[in-house]
């Protein structure tokens, strides 16, 4: 692969992390603004995660920058961590003593459940792990 | 510059599809609502509802509403006013929706008013003094008592039947039926069945509008 080409297609990674980045975005407000579910606290802070990289991404697309990785990868793996824990609380795997949200909507009350599985800590899993993943691999590539 | 066309296209394609989904789905809801309406009205209006206007009226207005939500309060004079504007053609249901923690034993009391025919007078009452027993969004239902003296109710009665079942029933109803039909919020307008697109007093004020149109 020559050099550019290869260039090309890690922005191409970076591009589709901003598309998943924009989606969860939308879609978080989609949720809160449209439907009305009010947003419980771990949400918020995966809000907090998510939504910064709708911008900063952009900033290393233009041009094309690799340590545009260095400067996403911790919101998405802080927004990781924040879900699984979101996911377990959720599952019931942390007791509640150590929940975070007493007051307001509770974090662990599901409020959608698509196909019987799909709830909203699910998808925010699914796109902070799918950003996380196409960063590493952003990186990887480009430091050859 | 394909690249950033690229962007730019995928971006407002995004944006398109959120509001496009956002007018459908509360396209979708405000049909599904009027439908309910139609089919099963009984949801939007129990028999033990207080109500305001002439029964003849062939607009309903249906308000979720708590008494210890601010909007609630503010939007109060405003319904009141569109009620006055057209007199003997608009009928308002209140409907209960405690969202605050505590709001519930205020619900009551508005219940028990209720059955001694002051539900009005305790509701402007309790409104008006809703800095004094709800401060910070944080409802102190003991405090209501002091408010409400000089609305001429009976207050052992009012003691009596606020912890009585049929109370304890009709709340429950309201909670559930608020559930059924999608209520996250306060106040919440249902005219003649339909939402509101939007939540505001001009969104409110066209429907009642329209649902004016329509009946008259």
């Amino acid at each position: 692969m020559n050099p550019s080409s290869a260039r090309d297609s890690n922005w191409t990674l970076v591009f589709a992390c901003w598309l998943i980045a924009v989606a969860s975005t939308l879609g978080s407000l989609f949720f809160s603004e449209v439907m009305g579910f009010a947003p419980c606290i771990l949400c918020w802070y995966q809000r907090i995660a998510m939504y910064p990289l709708v911008l900063i991404l952009p900033a290393g697309m233009f041009p094309f920058d690799r340590n545009i990785v260095r400067y996403a990868a911790p919101l998405a793996l802080l927004g990781l961590l924040i879900a699984a824990f979101h996911l377990l609380l959720v599952a019931g795997y942390i007791p509640e003593s150590i929940k975070p949200c007493v007051q307001g909507v509770p974090c662990t009350e599901v409020q959608i459940e698509w196909f019987g599985f799909v709830t909203i800590p699910l998808l925010s899993g699914v796109s902070f792990l799918l950003i996380t993943a196409l960063l590493i691999l952003t990186y990887k590539r480009s430091s050859k | 510059m394909k690249q950033k066309h690229l962007v730019i296209v995928s971006g407002v394609f995004l944006l398109l599809a959120f509001v496009a989904a956002a007018l459908l789905y509360r396209s979708a809801k405000s049909d599904a609502a009027a439908q309910a309406y139609q089919r099963n009205k009984l949801t939007f209006v129990r028999p033990h509802s207080p109500t305001f206007g002439s029964t003849g009226a062939k607009v309903e207005i249906v308000e979720f509403l708590d008494p210890a939500c601010e909007t609630c309060k503010e939007f109060y004079p405003y319904v009141k006013k569109l009620m006055a504007d057209h007199p003997d053609k608009i009928r308002l249901v209140a409907r209960y929706a405690p969202f605050h923690s505590g709001s519930d034993q205020v619900v009551k009391i508005l219940q028990a008013a209720h059955n001694q025919g002051k539900f009005h007078e305790t509701l402007e009452a309790v409104f008006a003094a809703q800095p004094g027993w709800a401060p910070q969004h944080r409802p102190q239902p003991e405090l209501v008592w002091n408010y409400i003296g000089n609305v001429g109710l009976d207050i052992r009665r009012l003691r009596q039947d606020m912890s009585s079942p049929e109370i304890e029933k009709i709340v429950e109803q309201d909670i559930a039926d608020a559930k059924t039909l999608n209520v996250k919020a306060t106040p919440e307008f249902f005219v003649n069945g339909k939402p509101m697109p939007s939540f505001g007093y001009d969104q409110l004020n066209t429907l009642v509008n329209d649902a004016l149109a329509a009946a008259y």
